[in-house]
């Protein structure tokens, strides 16, 4: 054992990937919890499933490329992808549905790009991409039903719903299910049938406009949000990107939307605060991997997701837009980072 | 480029240079998996079987013909309009097939739709003919277009099965499409109330199933290799 003789630069020791990672799981917890709250234990077993299919992907394929697997296996990036999928996938799907999805995130799209760091794309968004668009079925219409008037499926009928297929038998598929609050009041303006102002207005019981975006989805975001600004607090993320993307979104639905017409576009807090909005501000465009470095790049990066969310929600087919447009973003990366790297102290530009 | 290895000191026997053509075609120098040529009719048709075979072997047949008329005027063309007069070989051998397709297999044309025209932007075909076909005589040209063609019909087809068992469960499926409705018996229904994975009829599955592969195929030659440097044989096949 030696003694460690300490002098001035007093600098802290770096701050290991094991501690962001465990941090941003932390951060979660709030949400996670409201989540658990809305969805039961369907959404409980999601987590499980993923996360113990991740870790054994993570195991197979770090042995396979003859990495050290315990190093790896613990710095907690698999856990926190596994979480983030359970978190945006619908809970009701069946097993399979999830154990695809942690393969896709760890296998092809992280490890086979060269592991943590070198992926290009973040793993838990084409991970759910890629069972968007290989199940649309079972992707959208397996949302757990959590207005306030559904049905919800205990410990044992969850299970057996997940791995057998099979309902008690006093409940249909249909009690517990439901469109998404974004995805219903999306139909419902589009064909006319409602004006925003309409259906601010319906009673409590059968709202899906709930207070200020989709009832009881707001409460999810508004605890992401407070777990977001945790973790900027901190100093895990820095603001740029989520306070860009937000702020890009909440323009976006102002000039192309709210401000045309307040009757047929909801309004920016809708936005904001509906499908995973917050969820993807804090905790999925900063991955660290993904995401552009450079303080500029992060507000440019931010700012196109924000746009795209916008666009894709607006006009496009799919439910929510948070992971194409990060996917999306991703690309763009490597462009924006060389356009906006910062002086470097003594060059000129 | 290795076609024709001839060399003064020992002349290669017939039968040794067919066997050569053949090993080019379907293996050392397949056009899909070593040169990478086609790839976007490949890509984009093989989501089952028989769409793969009926492109396959509208290609091969266009690699045969225009490799035996390129062969045969190879003494007449000069060499400095030789690309022009290539492509327009190849352009009418291409509308021959198309117009017979159109003729015999009329659904399975109207399935492969723009991919049979485009078949003259295969650059296999090209790559054949300037390679190839303008330097030997008629009968190994002909040879070498069918065994390259033989060789792209393969990987498609292997390419078209992978995505068609995946994707919708089933093999052989439409097979009616090209070989009459007394073939139907063919199709296979290989698991019992399949769901179908929409990824890997969609385009994003043809390169990953490509890229599968292409890994085996190059985990295939490093093995060989290994195995070829751990026997001591002094072995005139191995090229650098």
């Amino acid at each position: 054992m030696q003694t460690q003789r300490i002098s001035s630069p007093h600098l802290k020791p770096p701050i290991q990937v094991t501690d962001i990672m465990k941090g941003v799981i932390y951060a979660l917890i709030p949400g996670i919890a409201v989540m658990f709250w809305l969805y039961g234990w369907s959404f409980i077993i999601n987590i499980f499933i993923a996360i113990s299919s991740a870790l054994i992907f993570e195991a197979i394929a770090l042995y396979l490329r003859q990495r050290p697997v315990k190093i790896y296996l613990y710095d907690g990036s698999a856990l926190l992808t596994a979480i983030l999928i359970a978190l945006a996938i619908p809970t009701l799907v069946p097993w399979w549905i999830v154990v695809l999805g942690s393969f896709f995130a760890i296998v092809m799209t992280k490890q086979l790009y060269g592991g943590l760091g070198y992926n290009v794309f973040n793993p838990a968004m084409v991970a759910y991409a890629i069972l968007l668009i290989s199940f649309p079925e079972q992707m959208s219409i397996l949302w757990q039903n959590i207005s306030n008037e559904g049905q919800s499926l205990n410990l044992i009928d969850s299970i057996n719903f997940k791995f057998f297929n099979e309902l008690p038998a006093d409940i249909s598929i249909d009690a517990i299910t439901s469109a998404t609050p974004l995805d219903s009041i999306k139909t419902i303006l589009s064909s006319g049938a409602a004006t925003v102002s309409e259906l601010k207005s319906q009673s409590f019981d059968n709202n899906i406009y709930g207070v200020i975006a989709g009832s009881n989805v707001e409460w999810i975001n508004l605890a992401f949000l407070a777990g977001g600004l945790w973790m900027i607090y901190t100093k895990l993320i820095t603001w740029h990107i989520p306070v860009s993307m937000l702020l890009s979104l909440l323009i976006c639905s102002l000039l192309l939307g709210y401000g045309i017409d307040s009757d047929l576009h909801p309004s920016p807090l809708f936005h904001l605060f509906t499908g995973a909005s917050m969820l993807g501000a804090f905790f999925i465009a900063t991955d660290p991997v993904s995401a552009s470095t450079t303080p500029k790049g992060k507000i440019v990066f931010g700012a196109g997701i924000g746009c795209l969310i916008y666009a894709i929600r607006t006009w496009g087919g799919y439910p929510d837009a948070i992971a194409f447009a990060v996917i999306l973003m991703n690309i763009t990366v490597p462009v924006i980072d060389y356009y906006t790297q910062p002086r470097v102290y003594g060059h000129d530009k | 480029m290795s076609d024709s290895k001839s060399s003064k000191d020992n002349q290669p026997t017939k039968s040794e240079v067919y066997k050569n053509i053949s090993f080019q075609g379907l293996w050392k120098n397949n056009p899909v998996l070593v040169q990478m040529l086609g790839l976007c009719p490949l890509l984009a048709v093989s989501n089952t079987v028989i769409n793969a075979l009926g492109l396959g072997l509208a290609t091969m047949l266009v690699l045969v013909i225009s490799n035996a008329c390129v062969s045969s005027i190879r003494h007449i063309v000069r060499q400095d309009v030789r690309l022009p007069v290539f492509v327009l070989i190849i352009a009418s051998a291409v509308t021959i097939t198309e117009l017979s397709m159109k003729a015999w297999f009329f659904e399975l044309y109207q399935i492969l739709g723009i991919f049979i025209p485009l078949i003259v932007t295969n650059c296999a075909i090209v790559a054949r003919a300037e390679s190839f076909a303008s330097k030997n005589s008629i009968l190994p040209s002909i040879y070498d277009g069918l065994m390259m063609g033989l060789g792209f019909t393969l990987v498609l087809v292997t390419l078209g099965a992978i995505r068609e068992i995946i994707g919708m469960g089933t093999l052989f499926s439409h097979v009616e499409l090209m070989f009459g409705e007394q073939s139907s018996w063919v199709t296979l229904q290989l698991f019992d109330d399949y769901q179908g994975f929409l990824l890997a009829i969609l385009p994003p599955g043809a390169f990953i199933g490509l890229a599968l592969i292409l890994a085996t195929k190059n985990y295939i030659e490093i093995k060989n290799k290994k195995t070829k440097k751990l026997s001591f044989e002094s072995n005139q096949e191995v090229e650098p």
